[in-house]
């Protein structure tokens, strides 16, 4: 039974893993950028929800409303301050180096709001837990209530994609930025509304990871942040199921690794197996393998 | 005396300014007119300076990003810390003592380099730099789990604790998995810094002027044409990558033997300082040695200067490196730059071409 609890805790924090992966994913899909404040904006979210509920006194739900509409705004800003002046830069490290201007500012922004003190934060998932097989098996309700979500985001995204215009839109910039534009498609609009839709995506998982892991610090979604990267670029980043795939695997091997092998080493096995599956296939499992020409 | 090439002078001016800021620090030092807070960061100044100038190696002259560096580093300060402590006794003469042990830690991390390199080095671009901060979180946690202690018997070693080493009475924990080593010789100098600094430099420039680093370089801007004539891709990039970690290490020698404990923690040794030699390197310029000291000297003493301002320094740090960054490489700043700085640039020229 301890198998089967360890594999859907595993499930559970691929899932957070995965809804940060697309951010990463979609981000990096259309700008060609590595967002690396995406982790900071997660951290960002849950400060929201907890202000929301312990100060305002919101109704849970509304306070998620809230967090996702205030990361919504944080993104498209960030996107248009930061990021938009260097998208043509000369060198593709630029805007990498202002996104981790931008993590740090972040950070330090909730370190002088909130201070350095990790702060408990109350689950926001009024879900009660499951308990299956006579009570040996018991499932959480932030576990259900998080693998649901990941699997209503994935198919309201794919849909959003395929069947929007705004979605085939971002398809299109992402495939040839020119040739888009010549079709009159707005790219800087395309590419803000991305960032808006991957920071929505981050304040979601914010919640989700502070009602798993109740601990919040400014420092909470750095490594969450980093390892959602590796799940998008375990997955062939630039891929949307690639980032759910990544990000299950992911959790799951952590998990596993955590339960079975050695805690401290949970995360070197991690990206043990990202690089053995990297360079057994250099783009990732689902990327796509671009021939180089001459 | 024959005329110096461009490339000489330029070379000499780095030289030289090392060497300027060097007296200038000794003066200011010898006068008291550097704080200990100040005089205290010296030493990991100069290893910050190394670790720069070796990432520029591999981000400007290989033109790979590696997202690792502190990796290298972790490997060289913990071979050299766990050699310096076990020859305290056997080689009582700090100087050679610490000369080996910048071989030890320079070759430990060059070997890393290597054998990260083959498999690595196949990857391109982002990919690349993902698994080079796998490898670095890798060599990390690796430390904080390894315990190697001395008894009359020999080495010992476990991964679990400290008791699990059987150790005989009178054995020695040398390597205490997370907390460390502890008691390495402090070493380190100013002195000594600065000149693995001028030696570092030397490597790199001469290096960037050789024909093997013209290869590289041909690699860096067209890996398909390089080949086509003939230029050896894997030799040249596991050359720049593995001498660039050797460096690497070279910096953690001496950041190791400037610390009563040595421990691997992410402050220190995880992907944050790899990102932020990434920091320094691409501030100062890619590919231009003498920016990354000049960015790395800066951007580690800001937070210091800035001490004043307490819990606002850091997101003043953070601030001011964003709107560097915008200053530099945005397209719109250059073209303003470019209208409003002329006059100045307008005037250079003329100079130049008047001579």
């Amino acid at each position: 039974m301890s198998f089967i609890s360890y594999l859907i805790n595993g499930i559970s924090l691929g899932s957070v893993y995965a809804i940060i992966a697309l951010g990463y994913t979609m981000v990096y899909g259309i700008a060609k950028m590595l967002n690396f404040a995406h982790g900071d904006v997660i951290m960002i979210g849950a400060y929201v929800v907890m202000t929301a509920i312990a100060s305002a006194g919101l109704p849970p739900l509304a306070a998620v409303l809230l967090a996702i509409i205030f990361c919504t705004v944080l993104g498209v800003v960030i996107e248009s301050v930061a990021y938009r002046p260097l998208l043509n830069a000369s060198s593709s490290l630029a805007v990498l180096i202002t996104a981790i201007g931008v993590s740090y500012l972040l950070q330090n922004v909730a370190l002088l709001i909130f201070g350095a003190n990790t702060k408990s934060f109350a689950s926001v998932v009024p879900v009660p837990a499951l308990v299956l097989a006579g009570g040996s098996l018991t499932i959480s309700g932030e576990t259900i209530v998080t693998i649901i979500s990941c699997i209503v985001i994935m198919i309201g995204l794919t849909l959003f994609i395929r069947r929007s215009k705004a979605g085939q839109a971002m398809l299109a910039v992402s495939e040839d930025k020119g040739a888009a534009q010549l079709m009159g498609i707005n790219v800087n609009g395309t590419i803000a509304l991305t960032f808006a839709i991957g920071s929505a995506l981050a304040a979601v998982a914010g919640v989700l990871l502070c009602s798993a892991y109740p601990s919040l610090n400014p420092y909470t979604g750095a490594m969450p942040g980093i390892k959602a990267f590796v799940a998008a670029v375990f997955g062939g980043i630039g891929s949307i199921p690639g980032a759910l795939i990544g990000g299950i695997l992911l959790g799951v091997i952590e998990i596993f690794g955590k339960a079975y092998i050695s805690s401290q080493m949970a995360d070197a096995i991690v990206f043990g197996v990202l690089i053995v599956v990297l360079i057994v296939k250099p783009t990732g499992i689902l990327g796509k393998n671009i021939q180089e020409k001459v | 005396m024959k005329k110096m090439s461009k490339t000489t002078k330029s070379n000499m001016i780095t030289y030289l300014m090392v060497v300027v800021l060097f007296i200038v620090v000794q003066v200011m030092v010898t006068t008291g007119n550097l704080s200990s807070l100040l005089q205290g960061l010296l030493v990991p100044l100069c290893a910050y300076v190394i670790l720069a100038v070796s990432l520029n190696l591999t981000v400007g002259i290989l033109g790979e990003l590696s997202l690792g560096h502190a990796g290298f580093m972790c490997v060289g300060a913990f071979t050299s810390a766990f050699f310096s402590k076990c020859a305290v006794e056997a080689i009582p003469v700090a100087g050679v003592r610490y000369l080996i042990a910048l071989l030890i830690g320079a070759a430990a991390a060059g070997i890393c380099g290597i054998l990260i390199g083959i498999p690595v080095l196949r990857l391109k671009g982002d990919y690349l730099a993902i698994v080079t901060l796998a490898f670095g979180e890798i060599i990390k946690n690796i430390v904080n789990i390894l315990f190697i202690g001395r008894d009359s018997k020999g080495f010992h070693f476990s991964t679990k604790d400290s008791m699990s080493l059987g150790l005989e009475d009178g054995g020695q924990v040398i390597v205490n998995g997370p907390q460390g080593i502890t008691g390495t010789p402090k070493d380190s100098t100013f002195v000594i810094g600065v000149v693995l600094i001028l030696i570092t430099l030397f490597i790199v420039l001469n290096l960037m002027h050789s024909r093997s680093g013209r290869a590289i370089m041909a690699i860096r801007d067209n890996r398909i044409a390089a080949e086509s004539v003939g230029i050896n891709i894997t030799k040249y990039k596991l050359m720049a990558f593995s001498i660039s970690a050797a460096l690497a290490g070279v910096a953690g020698v001496i950041y190791a033997h400037n610390l009563a404990t040595l421990t691997a923690q992410p402050k220190n040794f995880g992907y944050n300082m790899s990102i932020m030699i990434l920091v320094f390197v691409v501030l100062g310029g890619i590919g231009n040695m003498r920016g990354s000291i000049i960015a790395a000297i800066i951007l580690t003493l800001l937070p210091e200067l800035l001490r004043s301002l307490s819990d606002y320094r850091m997101l003043i740090y953070a601030i001011v490196l964003i709107v560097m960054m915008l200053f530099n490489w945005s397209p719109k700043a250059i073209e303003w730059r470019e209208k409003h700085l002329s006059r100045f640039r307008r005037k250079n020229n003329k100079t130049e071409e008047a001579a």
